[in-house]
């Protein structure tokens, strides 16, 4: 009988053009998971191979070999390995860089040999052929014995001839590659006894990727190999050799004659500027600055239009739905908290969006190579830089990028500090607070004071990030020995219809992940803090209606006391009552309850503060104009205790380093617990960054106030 | 000589490659016995260097460089 589908695996090296051929086959009919009981990022997609057909197309992390070094290539290796695993591919497609055959077809040999039936798709022609390199694909076919196929994945060409190559069964077959002779035939069978009875290289290789680890399985394997006197690392460097000797054969007999000189590589010419040993890092700061800055002007429009469009809107449903409780719980509950972060989805978007571009034209690869010497000192490498600049978006796909870090201890440190960097859910919050404490207009020579406070928060954020670092790498032991080999692949322009979905795949994480912990934590606080212990709000209520029923009262003063009332009510809600609670623990940073609530909810997620100052501040209020006016709300505000306003430059200075160090995001501390596998790593970080910041905020405020 | 002691402009070939687990990684990443390997940038501060393989550019660090044996091409 025919299968309705098939499953499709993509395998290949990094920067090969894996994503564009996974997006060019799937556009936006994809998604994004974990594979089961891990985080590891899982891009699965279909799209019709023929009417009755379907194809179930599955990304594997890039790698260069199936010995994997890292957490992300073991993936790769874990899914080809296992014929019982669900995500066990029919067929690997596997895309290769025509300009970099030789390196690529290692891997291809070695995942051939696991005895998949593989086609081989080849990518980047243009660019091998302006290097003068240029295949004969009938000569290259006979001799991998697999069919072949050339794409060029950037402009979506070949996409049909691959998807009639995956349709024709005949085509699907296996190869062989790399033989086992030279090994000691009962050693394999004595390996194959303990691992299980599937072709003989699979077996050999199982047992030397799984010798490694600690478990009653790998001492077996451990002792098999012993008793043949075999040398793990030297039969692999040999293996890869005999691999390399059989690949240069066949490219050489399939390789044209040099139809043109080698011109000097755009590359290499942008590379002695860009990587200058004197200015190259001066050249990165200031590709930062103009990315925080453009950042922050070109999302000034849409924000405004978010704003005024989500405020008509809050206005019409206040309107429309009767009014009463439901109508309360939606406009100042659910609408209030929700509008309060979404109109930072430009902002967040232009920052996901230029880190796409960094990465995609090639420039984050570069930035390892010149900052790898200036992270060595603090317990880093250079790989750590993609998810500290990363973390600037978010911490959570950072972390799970410091999987590419071989080193074990560098990955750690780098896990442990990347929340520091200050990523997009802080920029509301700071948004919010610079906003309040200066004047829109503020103009230092040509640049945007806003612009550079924020500049100058995200720099607070690296160095503190740093300095941990440092720290960190003084009390974290480590056996393995570390080394930094990285590909510097050529730059290219990013491909513009990449770049959409990875905005619409961010974007959509923002709304949806994020909408949905707003909403929870806004009708949570919305029910606080409009009820309260019932004896408590009585009062209040009783007081005030005696006052209020007095006729001699104009309409002014009336709007007073509601206000006035108000706000007592909310003193006297359970969410007051649990600011009070914890306002003495605060109060030496300059925090009074109500930030004390906002404090709380934002252990959620930062961006909750912008919401939950929203909703304090809507229920805090006389129905009228209930958005949009935060600003002016809280900077009215007077401190009871003190008869000063609440705000003040030291309070804003203190909230926004608060905010810098301390760990307020629950997905950072899940994708912690699951990335370094032990409950004790998100603890040991919550509980520094807590210190961190509360400490910080305690000394600028009293340096300040 | 090794790889660390190659200057600007000059080609050599790779000869040996030391030092058990990183010389697997390094074939892997196409630094092998054979290729020919050009000095292309170094970085800041003197480390890492990026070298030029005959297909691809790759960066490492000195440590690892000297790893690497090589011998010039006239």
């Amino acid at each position: 009988m025919e299968q309705k589908e098939i499953t499709v695996a993509l395998v290949g090296n990094p920067n090969c053009g894996k994503t564009s051929l996974f997006n060019a086959l799937t556009g936006l009919n994809h998604k994004v998971s974990n594979f089961p009981g891990t985080t590891v990022e899982k891009k699965t997609g279909s799209f019709k191979l023929s009417p009755e057909k379907n194809a179930h197309i599955i990304d594997l992390p890039g790698t260069y070999s199936l010995y994997p070094k890292s957490a992300d290539e073991l993936v790769t290796y874990e899914i080809l390995r296992n014929k019982a695993e669900t995500n066990y591919p029919d067929l690997v497609v596997f895309i290769a860089d025509a300009s970099n055959l030789k390196r690529n077809l290692l891997l291809f040999t070695q995942v051939a040999d696991l005895k998949v039936p593989i086609v081989l798709v080849l990518n980047m022609l243009d660019v091998a052929e302006r290097r003068g390199i240029k295949y004969d694909l009938a000569k290259l076919e006979e001799k991998l014995q697999v069919p072949i196929i050339s794409i060029n994945a950037r402009k979506k060409e070949g996409i049909d001839k691959l998807k009639e190559v995956l349709l024709d069964e005949k085509l699907r077959v296996t190869a062989k590659y790399f033989s086992l002779e030279r090994v000691n035939q009962q050693m394999l069978l004595d390996l194959s006894k303990i691992t299980d009875k599937r072709n003989k290289y699979a077996a050999l290789q199982y047992a030397i990727n799984a010798s490694s680890l600690i478990s009653e399985k790998a001492k077996r394997l451990t002792e098999v190999f012993k008793h043949y006197e075999f040398d793990i690392i030297s039969f692999q460097e040999d293996e890869v050799l005999t691999r390399y000797k059989i690949i240069d054969e066949t490219v050489k007999y399939a390789r044209l004659k040099n139809t043109s000189q080698l011109k000097a590589s755009v590359t290499a010419k942008v590379d002695k500027v860009l990587t200058h040993r004197y200015y190259g890092i001066g050249i990165f700061l200031v590709l930062l600055l103009l990315v925080f800055q453009a950042m922050f002007s070109w999302s000034e429009y849409p924000k405004d239009w978010l704003e005024v469009g989500l405020g008509a809107f809050t206005d019409y449903v206040e309107k429309t739905l009767p009014a009463g409780v439901l109508n309360d719980l939606i406009v100042h509950g659910v609408l209030a908290g929700l509008t309060g972060v979404m109109v930072f989805l430009p902002q967040i978007i232009l920052l996901f969006l230029f880190i796409a571009i960094l990465e995609d034209v090639g420039y984050m690869a570069r930035v390892g190579f010149i900052m790898d010497r200036i992270m060595r000192p603090f317990g880093m490498n250079g790989k750590s830089i993609v998810p500290l600049i990363g973390g600037m978006a978010c911490a959570v796909p950072s972390i799970m990028a410091t999987r590419s870090i071989e080193n074990k201890k560098e990955r750690l440190i780098t896990i442990l500090v990347t929340p520091l960097m200050s990523c997009s859910a802080r920029l509301p919050v700071y948004t919010l607070l610079i906003g309040m404490m200066l004047e829109d207009t503020a103009k230092w020579g040509p640049f945007n004071v806003h612009g550079l406070v924020l500049m100058l928060m995200y720099l607070i954020g690296f160095g503190a990030a740093i300095l941990s670092a440092w720290v960190f790498k003084l009390f974290i032991k480590q056996k393995e020995k570390t080394y930094f080999i990285l590909e510097l692949p050529g730059y290219k322009v990013p491909v513009f219809s990449n770049l959409l979905i990875t905005i619409y795949e961010k974007g959509s994480a923002f709304v949806f992940g994020a909408g949905k912990i707003i909403i929870a934590v806004s009708v949570i606080l919305w029910v606080l803090a409009s009820t309260g212990p019932h004896a408590n709000m009585q009062m209040v209520e009783s007081k005030y209606s005696t006052i209020l029923q007095n006729d001699t009262l104009t309409e002014a003063a009336k709007k007073e006391i509601t206000l006035q009332m108000n706000a007592q009510k909310l003193e006297a809600s359970y969410a007051g009552e649990f600011g009070k609670l914890i306002e003495p623990v605060i109060r030496p940073l300059g925090f009074d309850w109500k930030i004390g609530i906002a404090l709380l909810t934002s252990l959620a997620a930062r961006e909750v503060f912008v919401g939950t100052m929203n909703t304090i501040y809507s229920v805090n209020d006389d129905g009228d104009n209930s958005f949009g006016h935060i600003k002016t709300k809280m900077m009215a505000e007077i401190n009871p205790r003190t008869g000063k306003p609440s705000y003040n430059t030291a309070t804003f200075l203190s909230l926004m380093i608060f905010y810098a160090f301390a760990m307020q995001c629950m997905s950072t501390i899940a994708i912690v617990k699951k990335e370094t596998d032990h409950i004790k790593w998100p603890i040991i970080q919550f509980l520094y960054l807590t210190a961190l910041a509360y400490g910080s905020s305690f000394l600028v405020f009293n340096l300040f106030s | 000589m090794n790889l660390t002691q190659l200057g600007y402009g000059k080609k050599a070939v790779i000869t040996k490659v030391n030092g058990q687990i990183l010389a697997l990684k390094l074939f892997e990443m196409g630094i092998l016995p054979g290729e020919e390997v050009e000095l292309e940038n170094v970085a800041p501060f003197g480390d890492p260097i990026a070298i030029n393989l005959s297909e691809s550019k790759v960066c490492l660090r000195m440590q690892d460089a000297s790893c690497v044996e090589i011998k010039l091409i006239d």
